[in-house]
């Protein structure tokens, strides 16, 4: 039996204004926020960028975003059949879509030489 | 006209961040190299180490006497004859020595009245594996190895930056070209010496307990740079992923661990413990090893024995709450948020791709054939034979990751390395600038098609048929992919998910060659219409990439051991 989740989702990248888009996600009960979202990319929109490694452990910490203006994990928040708003991380430079920038300065890869 | 890239000049290029990344990146810096380490994700968090649930065998003898020279006879007799015995045994005898600089950078393995408590696992002949609690394995290893790759100021760390290609000058590898994802833009690289450590290959499979950045990029790169692979046809299956119910913010392998501590109890759709059909007489204890337990699943689900979503039963109901509570503390609250009681129910178990025994052929320095490229954990082929025995995979990942940093920084010191030259990045910089939008196919579908097709047709049980069939699936897959990388943007998964494809489609194409060529059942190999093994295939097989995949018998692997 499979339920509707209404993802409202923020896209677009620190050079333009943004928007808001609406998909669709078919889900069985306890599936995640990012199942729906891996969902929409294959099978509605590829280009959407999000960002994950571990998909479903919660070790790799890397799908932090936020769900109605909460800072969640994707991977540990579920989906329900209701909309829920997608956004950034809203204290981290945004990189596109609900990708930020979350890797410690001296983790990220500068061009300069030492 | 191309911008000119970004570059960066190093001693070691290290590619990939988990445990044996990290471990090669500490070892290279304290022989006083430079070492850039970088990770097509986030530094220290992605890969399969932090994924690591609980066992890391190690003859250390903390919990009855033992020796190297009996985790070794373990681990041939697991690898069916086809170990790399000169590596099987490295991975042994510096084994405890890793375990004990890992305890010594305040990992906090698991003890008992101050000594490090081993468990025993299966295929074992007596208890061997340390751990951290609860579940914490890997996460205690990538966190320890990271404190300690931050504190070390010649390791220059590069998250997010893709390596889509080894550079060869003159027949050495002197380098690679990147693509830095949050921007985009292109990167070469110069290194006198470059260690591949990028783990397997388990995300080519639909289910599989490892992190998305498991594709086999290693294995692509080290092909395309003219180094040979090894046992590509080995793929292991863990027998008992979690199936159901839909379990959130757990690995799916975290019954191993429990079995472990609680032995539990594998059941048929009957009610019934079906082991000993198979061979292998469990009684409540957890015994078999994992290429037994993968074919007795299989074989109860055919025999429409299985559980509602395909697979078998596991229960603990044989245990409380407080010997559930005292095995796994924190983890039953967990459990208990996704309403699994252990007390009250069984969960649904099933195989689930998690481990890649083949890989890139090297020698003990962890050099491969290619001078210039080492090569360290997970993406080494031939210490694990047919089938990896429990625990092993942290092992190998510490002690080769050692060694291949030790031995890249031997040949920084080595005067006479080819230098980098800009033109022969030329070929990869022109493809990166060859991108364009196409919306025509979606890669993210793509990538969901070729795991369908690795998981129905070279999967655990093989035939000519199926195998013939994947062939055609892949290289229609390659067509439809083309020859220009599609998507533009920053951070645009299709373009990474393109770059992902040409090397998920090349490796995924040895391994069901591997696979057809293999006439026999060996291990973690089952092909239904060539059961049992054979004599005459006590042998590896070597693939290279020249116009095509090419396949030889090499017998010399297991031999180069017997000397």
């Amino acid at each position: 039996m499979s339920a509707m989740a209404r993802l409202k989702v923020w896209r677009g990248d620190a050079a333009d204004a943004g928007r808001w888009e609406r998909y669709d996600v078919p889900f069985e009960p306890g599936q995640s926020v990012l199942d729906g979202l891996r969902w929409i990319r294959a099978n509605r929109d590829p280009s959407l960028a999000i960002r994950f490694s571990c998909i479903n452990a919660n070790a790799c910490k890397e799908c932090m975003m936020e769900l109605d203006g909460k800072t969640v994990y994707a991977c540990t928040a579920r989906l329900e059949a209701r909309e829920m708003t997608l956004a950034p991380l809203s204290n981290k430079r945004l990189v596109r879509d609900l990708v930020t920038e979350i890797a410690p300065p001296a983790e990220r890869f500068v061009s300069e030489r030492r | 006209m191309q911008a000119e890239p970004m570059h960066v000049d190093t001693d070691v290029l290290i590619i990939g961040s988990g445990g044996a990344g990290m471990y090669a990146a500490i070892e290279a810096a304290q022989a006083g190299c430079e070492v850039f380490l970088a990770d097509r994700s986030l530094i220290g968090r992605g890969g399969a180490t932090v994924m690591a649930q609980m066992t890391v065998a190690v003859a250390l003898g903390s919990e009855t006497p033992d020796h190297w020279s009996h985790h070794y006879d373990d681990t041939l007799e697991a690898g069916r004859g086809l170990c790399d015995e000169r590596l099987a045994r490295l991975l042994c005898e510096e084994g405890p020595d890793c375990i004990l600089q890992m305890d010594a950078w305040g990992i906090g393995w698991a003890r008992k009245d101050g000594r490090i408590t081993q468990a025993f696992a299966p295929g074992h002949d007596r208890p061997r594996c340390v751990y951290v609690d609860f579940l914490n394995t890997g996460p205690a290893v990538s966190k320890t190895l990271r404190t300690v790759v931050t504190r070390t100021k010649a390791i220059r760390k590069a998250g997010d930056l893709l390596i889509v290609d080894l550079v060869r000058v003159d027949g050495e590898v002197a380098g690679a070209v990147a693509l830095h994802l949050p921007t985009g833009a292109p990167v070469t690289i110069a290194a006198k010496a470059t260690i591949i450590a990028t783990g397997g290959l388990t995300r080519l499979y639909r289910r599989n307990s490892a992190s998305a950045n498991m594709g086999g990029d290693g294995y692509a790169l080290a092909l395309r740079a003219g180094a040979p692979l090894t046992d590509m046809e080995f793929v292991q299956f863990f027998p008992i992923g979690h199936l159901a119910p839909r379990l959130i913010g757990m690995d799916p392998i975290m019954w191993d661990p429990f079995r472990y501590k609680l032995g539990g109890r594998l059941l048929n759709s009957q009610g019934e413990e079906f082991t000993a059909r198979y061979g292998v007489s469990e009684d409540g204890r957890y015994v078999v090893t994992r290429d037994v337990a993968t074919y007795a699943i299989a074989k109860e689900v055919e025999a429409e024995r299985g559980s509602p979503h395909g697979g078998a039963y596991l229960s603990f109901q044989h245990c409380s709450e407080a010997e559930l509570r005292d095995a796994f503390g924190p983890v039953i609250d967990r459990l208990a948020k996704n309403n699994i009681d252990l007390t009250r129910m069984p969960v649904e178990v099933a195989p689930i791709a998690h481990y890649h025994m083949g890989g890139v052929i090297a020698d003990e320095r962890m050099e491969t054939e290619v001078p210039g490229l080492f090569v360290a954990g997970e993406a080494v082929g031939g210490a694990n034979g047919a089938n990896r025995l429990s625990g092993n995979a942290i092992t190998e990942a510490l002690v080769f990751g050692r060694r291949a940093g030790r031995s890249a920084s031997e040949r920084v010191k080595r005067a006479g390395t080819q230098p980098f030259r800009p033109q022969v990045a030329q070929a990869t910089l022109d493809l990166l600038d060859a991108r364009q939008d196409r919306d025509d196919i979606n890669t993210a579908a793509m990538i969901q098609r070729l795991q369908g097709t690795m998981a129905d047709d070279v999967g655990p049980f093989r035939t000519q048929d199926k195998l013939a069939r994947a062939l055609a699936a892949i290289a229609d897959m390659s067509n439809a992919l083309g020859e220009r990388p599609i998507g533009r943007a920053a951070f645009d998964l299709r373009l990474l998910e393109w770059f992902d494809l040409r090397n998920m489609l090349l490796v995924a194409r040895t391994v069901a060659m591997a696979a057809l060529a293999r006439t026999e059942s060996r291990g973690a190999h089952q092909r239904e219409d060539f059961p049992g093994m054979l004599p005459e295939w006590r042998v590896n097989q070597v693939a290279r990439l020249g116009s095509g995949i090419s396949l030889t018998r090499s017998s010399t692997l297991a031999q180069a051991a017997a000397q």
